[in-house]
Order: structure tokens, then sequence, then C-alpha cells
């Protein structure tokens, strides 16, 4: 068995036996579900359908329903789109990136942070596949035989690095993260009493035994898996951010996005993640699992990545101005103080200047604090995408084209319709499937658990006399 | 000679493993163990080989770089080259680093969605798919290793499980 130093504080706290850790995970499945969860069930349907109300519109009469116009052709479409994908970089970071660095905090929150990013990446597609104006001929996008002679897909251009890059991030992430659900819905099918439970959870645990030879198979297809996830996370927003720096618009046309993206979109998942987690171990009472330290570690990454992005914006800014290039100076002074500067200074404030305020130990252990601050940090990133999409589309190298933005109540219900879907999808989840790894989470109880951890230090000290 | 397989359940990881080695170095061999969690170090004192699913996977993933080269040589290059943006394509190794990023995203695709299709054929954890574990206990917090042998050694495999720690012994 693994030792961990005393120092470090323990990841599972009370008296807990492997089986009290079942009990724990299990309790929000085979239980009622509280009114609560009917209630933001109800809210989240509710948002869920309107949404779907304004997908159709849009269909039937087009996205002229929708407030891009002619200079400002990607708005709220493009905006919501790299929200959501940069959302979904969280889980894929805290699953994969902590599990090569034997981050052992990870297994109490992996498990819905994957979830988080599955749901995330199918708000996003949403959103692509939408703003292509035919999304019925959609499939244009894949290289496919044709009835048009060879006329194939463009492989130089960055939106079909896109396809390629989105499409295999969402796969690879569940297919990752239904591996690391088997051998839970194992546990929960061989301990199950309903007949319609037990059938239910005998086909998602495939049979799963727990055998020792599938065991040392599942670790190596987790850690390659994770080894794979890494670069392709990376990869992804990367590619996001080359449909803006291939481009020749000034503003967008900058070396320094990808990294910038990539840090923005780990700073916004990892808002969405504590939001979503300080629910969810309040109701589910899951306080032992998702304690304040996991707390505290998520707040660690949100002022590092908080402060890559500050410095992202402010070289950005230093860069326009010593480039010496009067269009991409107008650029960045017409974000700042051109008609949309209330949206810069919004981004301004929520992402580089509250994170700051986490360098306060008392502040980054307040739960009520942190989640306000996730909420401000996820509204922040939206507004980073905006900053860059609408202002720079709204004042380009042509006065003439030179308008204003403003978005239709169908741009509105869209994305108010992706939350509640999203939000729809993982209240089920959180009620159908074990939102803790706990078989992970077993494995470090002995090195990881208080009462163990007590213990050994009890008997490390008598040794010493 | 008639062979007897038995069952022995075990309350924690650590007298397990001890059983498992002790049961080897007396000479038996063991047939499986069913954990609820992956103990570390199980599977190399069982003699269970290293798994090459690693390789698969490796495999897999160079198929997935040689298919888009050749997905995108052959649309790009040779069916049809276009000129796009005064960017011809006459030659792979002129719009290769293009490329890049779509021949990266098809070898991580296919060594991702190959090597987990390894694993689930291999395992045979299909829909449908009968429990493997004999005991339903073993997914909450019971560790079961399972010993086929012959009738005259019984008694004592017995008594080495019983000092191992087994909690339980049945014959099956």
């Amino acid at each position: 068995m693994q030792h961990e130093s005393e120092i470090r504080e323990p990841l599972i706290l009370g008296k807990k036996s492997y089986h009290q850790i079942t009990e724990d995970i299990v309790r929000p499945i085979e239980g009622k579900a509280t009114k609560y969860w009917y209630m933001l069930l109800t809210v989240s349907i509710i948002c869920f359908l309107w949404g779907i109300m304004c997908l159709c519109y849009t269909i039937g009469t087009g996205i002229g329903v929708w407030g891009s116009n002619n200079g400002v052709d990607w708005a709220w479409d493009i905006t919501n789109f790299v929200w959501w994908i940069g959302i979904g970089h969280a889980g894929t970071l805290i699953s994969a990136v902590l599990l090569l660095f034997r981050q052992k905090w990870r297994m109490a929150i992996n498990r819905s942070a994957e979830a988080m990013t599955i749901f995330a990446v199918m708000c996003a597609a949403i959103f692509v596949l939408l703003h292509t104006g035919r999304p019925w001929l959609d499939y244009f996008l894949f290289p496919l035989p044709n009835q048009f002679g060879s006329l194939w897909v463009n492989f130089n251009s960055p939106l079909m690095w896109d396809v390629f890059a989105v499409s295999t991030y969402f796969s690879v992430s569940l297919v990752f993260w239904y591996t690391g659900l088997v051998p839970d819905f194992a546990m929960i099918r061989d301990r199950a009493v309903k007949p319609m439970a037990k059938k239910m959870y005998g086909l998602l645990s495939m049979g799963w035994g727990g055998s020792a030879r599938h065991w040392s198979r599942f670790e190596e297809v987790s850690l390659v898996l994770a080894g794979l996830s890494t670069p392709l996370v990376f990869s992804v927003h990367s590619i996001v951010s080359t449909d803006f720096a291939t481009s020749v618009v000034p503003g967008w046309h900058t070396t320094i996005f990808p990294p910038y993206f990539v840090a923005g979109a780990v700073f916004s998942g990892f808002a969405m993640v504590l939001t979503l987690l300080l629910i969810m171990r309040k109701i589910y009472r899951l306080e032992n699992y998702i304690t304040i330290k996991h707390i505290e570690y998520m707040n660690i990454v949100i002022i590092v990545t908080g402060s890559i992005v500050g410095v992202a914006y402010l070289t950005e800014l230093f860069i326009s101005w010593y480039s010496g290039v009067e269009y991409e100076q107008y650029a960045f002074l017409n974000r700042a103080t051109g008609p949309y500067w209330w949206a810069y200074a919004m981004m301004m404030t929520c992402n580089v200047v509250s994170p700051q305020l986490f360098w306060s130990k008392k502040l980054r252990t307040n739960l009520m604090f942190t989640f306000v601050m996730s909420i401000i940090v996820n509204i922040g990133m939206w507004f980073e995408r905006f900053v860059i999409i609408v202002p720079t589309l709204c004042r380009t190298f042509l006065p003439s084209t030179w308008n204003m933005y403003h978005p239709t109540f169908v741009d509105i219900g869209i994305y108010t319709g992706t939350i509640g879907m999203f939000f729809t999808f993982f209240l089920l989840f959180t009620r159908y499937f074990p939102v803790i790894a706990q078989a992970e989470l077993k494995s470090i109880m002995k090195s990881s658990g208080q009462e163990y951890k007590e213990k050994a230090a009890h008997s490390h000290d008598e040794a010493q006399h | 000679m008639s062979k007897v397989v038995i069952h022995a359940i075990y309350d924690d990881e650590e007298p397990l493993m001890a059983s498992v080695k002790s049961l080897r170095s007396n000479g038996f061999q063991i047939k499986d163990a069913f954990t609820p969690f992956p103990v570390h170090g199980l599977d190399v004192a069982m003699g269970v080989p290293r798994t090459r699913i690693a390789i698969c996977a490796f495999i897999y993933g160079i198929t997935g770089t040689c298919l888009a080269t050749l997905m995108m040589w052959y649309m790009m290059v040779h069916d049809w080259p276009t000129d796009v943006g005064g960017k011809p394509s006459f030659a792979y190794y002129m719009n290769v680093p293009a490329f890049i990023p779509i021949t990266f995203e098809s070898t991580v695709l296919c060594a991702a969605h190959g090597m987990a299709i390894t694993f689930y054929l291999r395992s045979w954890l299909v829909p449908g798919a009968k429990a493997k574990n004999p005991d339903p206990r073993t997914t909450d917090d019971k560790f079961m290793m399972v010993v086929e042998t012959k009738e005259e050694n019984k008694a004592n495999l017995e008594s080495l499980l019983r000092t191992g720690g087994a909690s339980e012994i049945h014959y099956k």
C-alpha cells in the first residue's frame, strides 16, 4: 500500500469503511429524489423546451432570426460554442492531466467533471451545427464521397480541423467516462433489489466482475486514455483558437491565441465544476468526499489559470501597441473604449481582478464566496468570447460596414435552452449514475482516509518514544 | 483425479495479498481474484502476465496516422488538387503543416477507440454479458480468491487459506 505524508490533509473525512463508501455513493440512486431535485429539474426542462422552440424556429425560418448581420456574422452562436467547449475542458483536465500527475484529489470530482465535459460539448455542438445556416446539410462537413464530382472538404482550413477535433474530443471523452463508470455500475447492479434496476445496471455494467486481470487492463486503459486525452484537450481549444487566429481580422490574427484559449478554457471549466459540485455536495450530503480541501485545490487552479488569462490580456494590449500596426491598435482600443466597452470592463473585472481575491486562504475556503465567484468567472469568460467576436467584427476595415449587434429573443432563447439542457442532463446524471468514482476512491481510503491517517500518525508517534 | 474449485473470501486486501503470495510459494496456482477496486501488485503476485493492451493502442494509433495521411493526400493532392487562397496543393509535403492537426486527431481517435474496443472484447464486457463475479459482495467490500486444486491437496490448501485470514471458504 502506498504511504502518504502525514502533513497532507485527508481526502476522505470521517470514519469510513469500504462498505460505508458504497452506501454513501448509492444513496442518491437508491433513495427518493428530494424536492429540490424536482424543482431544479422542472426549471431546467422548461428552459430546455424553450430552447428547442427557438431552435425549431431558427431551422424553420433561417438564421436571419438571430441578431447576427452582414458585418457581425459571428455573434452569440460562436461565443456560446467557444464558451461551452471551454467549460468542457476542465473535466478532461481533472480526469486525465491530474491522473498523469497522480493527484489523488481528482478521484472525488473526476466523474462529475467528465459528465460535465460531455454535456458541455453536446451544447457546443448545437451551436456549430446550427450556425452553418442549413443544418440539414451538415454532413458536408465530413469528407464523404458525394454526388458533386470529387468535391472534397478543404483540409487546409481550421474550420475543418475543428470538425475533427471536436468530434474526436467528444467521442474519446465519452469512452473514457464510460469505461470508468463500468465497475461502479457493477457495484450498483450487485446490490440492486428492484428487478428493473438490476436489469438496467446489468446492461450498463456489461458483466464487469472485478477480476484481477480485468483490473490490470482497466488501469492500463485508463492510463493510456489519460495520456491520449491530455494532448487532445490542449489541441481542441488550440484548434478552436485557430478559427480566429488564422484569419486576417485585426484583433484575431495573433499567435498568443492557442495558449490563451486553453488557459481560459480550464479557468472557466473549473468555475463550472465548482458551481455544480458545491450544489451537489450539499444536496447529496457528500461533504466527507468533496471536502473544503478539494474546493481549495480547485480555487488554486482558478487563481493560476485566471492569472495566465490576465497576463494574456495585457500581452495582447502591449503587442498591439508595439506592433505599430494601426489596424491592430485600433481593434484593441475599440474593444476597451468602443461601443462595447462595458463588455470589456466586465471581462477584465470578472476574469482578471476577481480571481485574485482567492490569494486569501479565508476566501478560498469559504463555500458561499467560492460559489459566487464561480458564477462571476463563468460570466466573465462568456464576455471574453463575446469581446473577441462582436466588438472586433462590428468595426472592421471598411467603416461603411460598421454596425452594432443586438441579440434577438431567439439568440437568448437558444442559449438559455442549452443551459437548460446542460442542467437537465446533469441532474439526471446525479440521480441515476454514481457521481463519485467509488472504486477508485476505495483504493485510496487507507492512504488518504482521515481515520487511517490519524491511526498511522498515532503509531508513528509511539514508535518515536 | 477430481478437481475442486475453492472460493475464499477475505474482508480486506492485505490478507488477500499475503494469502496469494503464500499459496504461490506453496506451489498452488491462483485461478482468479475478484476485488472491488484495483489492488496494486495483485496481478504481479498472482503471476498474471503484464497486459499488452498498450501495444495494441500504439498500433491503432499508427494506423490512424497512416489513414489520415492517406486520406488527405488522396483528397487534396491526388484526386482533386484545389488552390484555396493562393495555397495550391501540388505535393503532400508542401501542405503538410496544415495537415498536422487532423493527422493528430485521427491518431488519437483510432488509438483511443481501438484500445477501448479491444479492452471490452478481450475482457468480454459486452451488453448482456453475465456478471463475472461469483459473489455479488466482491463489488462492494469483499475480496475473493478462486483456486483450483486436486482433491488430495484440499486439506493443505484449506489450512493455508485459514491461516492467511480467509473469512469464508466455499467449495464449488
